[in-house]
Parts: structure tokens; sequence; C-alpha cells
């Protein structure tokens, strides 16, 4: 058990829509263990990013139990979420989502400002030197290009120093050179730093070169293997 | 970094709107200043003209008008007159420790104001006037050659505003009568200044009223004697005895009927701009929503987003309410200058009285104001979920 940073057990999310129930998630068991690099697959609207969002602690499960480095989500109170997501939880976005009014070192730093951390400027300043990015740390996200951006989104998500990233499709918004780059960065990651990576693709090249897939359809687990690539 | 240079920051980016919401909150604070420095200046004022009458006790022939304010409001009709043989009578009262007569009289000039007409006021008096004014000096030239002779000596803002100096011959509108300027009083800052002063007897010759007079102003040696000595002239008929106190409490009973009307256009200004910042920053949120969304998402708690919102307001109205105290001080002359054309009557010294105290007053209300407007638009971005919020802004 000490290597489980995440359990799901028979986890589900439901939507409730005035003439349906969408269920995006179905009785879903995971456990992802530190050191980890797992790519999460699937067709669109399988709930690939929906369970990501659970994983992560940033949207609720309808019922099922999921414990997040041993604690039970659900039964936790918003700050408490709140401080379970800032201490271990980096967060990467397809569209980079990064705040269009801060430079680059602004968005890096904006985490740290709200884990009340002590403004550790040279450390985001190394993330992003790290990163490729010493030359760009005061440009706007506006003058800086889709690659450069997403590797400031990375350096976000690792300022604080997280156990878990999660990278929502995060060479999806990508030209193929930019995308091979930021894949990489996450590969290495894992590979230097032991960090533990969960990542949903749609890239078949990307998810084969993670340490294990978990293949989603219908909001459900189909397939936890390597071998089992769709086509 | 600090939460209040993401506000900063969040503001500076729709440059426009931002700058019209802190000129509505600037414009709000500048009306209210200037106001309440009516207010304050328009009493102190009129406070300083009763005060500076230089009497405790005004008598006058019942019900004429007893100050130039209700002369003016009158037209300057409506004028009322005494026997001088009260004067007479009363002047023999030990009580009394300066006496002074006094004959009001106007007369209708059409060449004032641009050829819009206007109203002349002349006051007869003696040389008691000046025993009981001490303070009132001459400009230029000096008191009148005799008792009964045409000459006039004229306020500070009466010769002004004919550019008179001693030596120069004035008409009385209607009458046909010819007087020699023969001195000009130092500006005193009161309704005085606009008199046009003659030897009493001239006046009672000159309007036709001899032996009359419109009041006697009083000042008594003890002023704990002054109930006594205004029972004593209550018996007396046709006249009426006003104290200062008396035509104070009268003045400012009708100034705070207008000044409820004044709070009124402050209060619907700053409501009108507590609703514009709301109104902004309401916007600003909605539009935010994604990025609300990413920022709980990267570890901003609620209370982290309404502080970066509450932020955002405060300013607005932190940079609205100083300048507004700017705009109120450096507009207080272009104020003072209309009032001065709208009133009736306006009474000498500043109108607009703008203090340290009512500039800090306004800008810690404006910041007030800001945290109020800040909080519903900040409960609203701070009760947002991070995933809606990200997926609401696509």
């Amino acid at each position: 058990m000490d290597n489980i940073l995440i359990k799901a057990e028979k986890i589900n999310k439901i939507y409730r829509l005035p003439a349906e129930e969408i269920k995006a998630v179905r009785d879903l068991n995971l456990e992802i263990r530190s050191g980890e690099f797992i790519a999460i697959m699937g067709p669109s609207g399988s709930g690939k990013t929906t369970l990501l969002d659970i994983l992560g602690c940033l949207d609720s499960i309808s019922n099922g139990r999921l414990e997040v480095l041993g604690q039970d989500v659900s039964r936790l109170k918003e700050h408490s979420l709140v401080t379970l997501r800032r201490k271990n939880i980096g967060f990467v976005f397809q569209d980079f989502l990064l705040i269009p009014t801060l430079t680059a070192l602004e968005n890096v730093e904006l985490p740290l400002l709200f884990s009340r951390m002590a403004c550790e400027r040279e450390r985001s300043i190394s993330l992003l030197s790290k990163l490729g990015l010493a030359q760009r740390i005061n440009h706007l996200p506006k003058e800086m290009s889709g690659g450069e951006r997403q590797r400031v989104a990375i350096a976000r998500a690792l300022v604080t120093n997280p156990k878990i990233l999660f990278a929502d499709e995060p060479t999806g918004n990508l030209d193929t050179k930019s995308g091979e780059q930021i894949f990489q960065i996450l590969k290495g990651l894992n590979q230097k730093e032991n960090l533990t990576v969960v990542l949903t693709t749609h890239n078949s090249k990307f998810g084969s070169q993670a340490k294990r897939i978990v293949y989603l359809k219908d909001g459900g687990i189909v397939c936890r293997e390597d071998s089992c690539l769709y086509a | 970094m600090k939460l209040i240079s993401v506000a900063f920051k969040n503001l500076k980016r729709k440059k426009i709107r931002s700058v019209l919401t802190i000129g509505g909150v600037a414009i709000a604070v500048a009306v209210l200043v200037s106001l309440m420095g009516f207010d304050a200046g328009y009493q102190r004022a009129l406070t300083g003209d009763i005060d500076k009458m230089g009497y405790q006790v005004l008598v006058t022939a019942k019900g004429c008008p007893y100050e130039a304010a209700t002369l003016m409001l009158k037209g300057g009709g409506g004028m009322r007159y005494m026997e001088q043989a009260v004067f007479e009578k009363i002047v023999k009262d030990p009580r009394i420790d300066k006496i002074t007569p006094q004959l009001v009289a106007t007369e209708f000039d059409k060449d004032r104001q641009n050829g819009q007409g206007g109203i002349v006021l002349y006051m007869g008096i003696n040389d008691s006037y000046l025993k009981l004014k001490p303070w009132v000096k001459f400009r230029s030239g000096g008191w009148f050659s005799g008792a009964d002779v045409d000459e006039a000596v004229m306020g500070y803002e009466a010769a002004e505003l004919e550019q008179r100096v001693p030596g120069d011959q004035i008409f009385v509108p209607n009458l046909g009568k010819v007087l020699k300027v023969v001195g000009i009083f130092e500006r005193t800052g009161t309704q005085d200044d606009g008199i046009v002063y003659l030897p009493l007897k001239s006046a009672q010759r000159i309007f036709n009223l001899p032996d009359k007079l419109t009041g006697i102003g009083i000042k008594l040696k003890e002023i704990s004697s002054l109930s006594d000595f205004e029972e004593a002239l209550y018996n007396e008929p046709g006249i009426q005895v006003i104290s200062m106190a008396e035509v104070k409490g009268t003045i400012f009973n009708l100034i705070s009927s207008a000044k409820v009307m004044t709070n009124s256009v402050a209060i619907i200004a700053i409501l009108i701009a507590v609703i514009g910042v709301v109104n902004t920053i309401l916007m600003s949120v909605f539009e935010r929503t994604k990025e609300i969304g990413v920022m709980k998402a990267v570890g901003a708690s609620r209370l982290d987003i309404f502080r970066i919102i509450w932020l955002e307001t405060t300013l607005i109205c932190v940079i609205g309410g100083f300048s507004g105290d700017i705009f109120a001080i450096l507009g207080s002359q272009v104020v003072e200058y209309i009032l001065r054309h709208i009133l009736p009557y306006a009474p000498g010294g500043k109108l607009v009285l703008i203090t340290p105290e009512l500039l800090l007053g306004s800008f810690i209300g404006a910041i007030i104001m800001g945290l109020i407007a800040g909080v519903y638009p900040a409960l609203r971005a701070s009760s947002m979920r991070p995933v809606e919020a990200i997926r609401l802004g696509d």
C-alpha cells in the first residue's frame, strides 16, 4: 500500500440532465503507484478528461470511493481538498490555460502565491531555464509559441514540487515537433525525477511509450495493458 | 508577486472600461465633496455675515426684511419703516453699549448685470455705524464731509462692480440724483461689501423718507442682559426685535432643508457609481470564468479568489476616490463661480469649503464603497467550482 498514491474503487460520475442521465465514468477501479507513467487513452467522449479531473481532485465523484495519498477525498472539506491539491498535484491542460495578463515567470509563481510559500523566484526561474525558457521569462503568453506556452504550464505545475502530475492532452494543440518536445519533457520528469505522470492522449505513438495504458470506453476501463492499443 | 499585482493587472486588461468605471467613482466622489463643501462653506459664510453685522439685536419695523438675503429674495421690495423717534427712545437705555440707526432703500438699475438689470442696495448711516463695526476700514478716500451731503461711500464689491474710485459720480437710478463717491471700504467678506452708503439724513431726503428708519443695530454692554432687553422692546408697538441668534437659527433651518436635497443628489451619484463598479467587476468575473477555474486548479482557495476580486473593486474605488478628491479641489473655483451666478444671494467668503477632513472622509467613504460593491462579484467568483469554471469558460 505504501507506494499507492491513488486508489479508485467502483467510482462513478453521473451528470443528471433534465432529459437524461449521463454516466461519464462507470464502476471504475484503478490504482496509481508512485513513479508510474500512465497514459489514459480512448475515443472522444470516453471520459478521459472527466477521469483525470476526478483523480486530480478537481471534480467530485457521484459514488464509489476515491483515496488520494491515503485520504478519502469524498469526505474532505473544500479547504482540505485545496490543500491536498496545492501540495501534491500539478495540472497541465490541453490549451495551456495560462493567465494572459501575467508573464511566464508570474504564471509559474502563481501556485506559490496561493500556497503561501515564500516567493521562490529562483526556483521558478530555474524551472523555466530547465525547460529552455530562460530568455522568455518576462514575456506574456501571447508573445510565445504554443510549445513555449505549454512548457510554461509544465513549469507552473512543477513549481510546488507535486507528487503527481496530471496532463490532459498536453500535446493536443501543438504541432508534431512541439508535441514531441513536450512529451519528452514529461517522460524525462518520470524517468529522471521519478515523478508520477498521468496523461490523457489520442496519440498512440505517445501512448505506447507510457509504462502503462488505461484504455477507456463509455466511462469504463476496457483494457489496462500495453497491447490493448486501439486502432 | 502579490495578489494586488494580479488584481491590478486584471484592471489593466480592459483599460477603457476600467478608466470609465474609475471616472464614475471619481465623479460621484467629486459631487459628494463639492456638495458637502458647499453645505459647510455656505453655512460658515452666512454665519460670518451675520456675526460681522456687529450687533446682537436688530430692531426693525414689523414685517420688514432684516437681512440682505431676504431682501434680495423679495426682489428689493417689501420694505417697512419705523419712526426715528423709536431710536431716540431706545438710545437712552443704559444697557446699550453701541447703537446705530439705519435706513435701507433699494432701486432697480436696468443697466446692471449686462443689461439684465439688478437691485442696488443703499443704506443711510451715521458715525455710530463705524463704532459698531470697528473692523471696517477705508480702502481709499474717507468719511462723508457732512451729515446731509450728496456723497456716497461704497462697499468693496459695489465699487468693484462699477469700477468706481473716490471723486467719481454715481447716479441713483430712477431718482435722477447724483452722488459723489468720497470713500471705498475695504473688503469685509460680508453682504456689506455690496452696499452703497449715504449719510442717514441724505438718504432720508433722497429717498423721500423723512425721519424714517428701517433698522436699529444694537450691541449691549453685557450679553447676559440680552433676554431682558429683548423682553422690554417687545412692548414697543410697530416694531420687531430680532436677535441674531434667532436669525442664524432661521437660516440654518432653511439650509438644512436644502441639505436634504443636496445629500439626496450625492447619494444618487454614489449609488450609480456603486452599480457601475458592480457591473464592471461582474462582467470581468464572467469573462474570466475559465481563468478563475485555472487559478483554483493551481491552488487558489475560495478566499484567494474572493480577495483578488475584492482587491480589484477596492483598487477602482481607491483610485476613483483619490481622483474625485483632486477633481473636487481643482473644480471648487469653477463650482464657486457657477454658484455665485446661480444663487440669488451668495454670502461673502468661500462658498465651497473643502477641508482635509472632508477629503479624507470622502476617500475613506470611497474605499468602503469599493469593499461593499466587491462583495457580490467576489462571492460569485469564489464559489465557482474549478472544473465547471474551466469548462464554462470554453
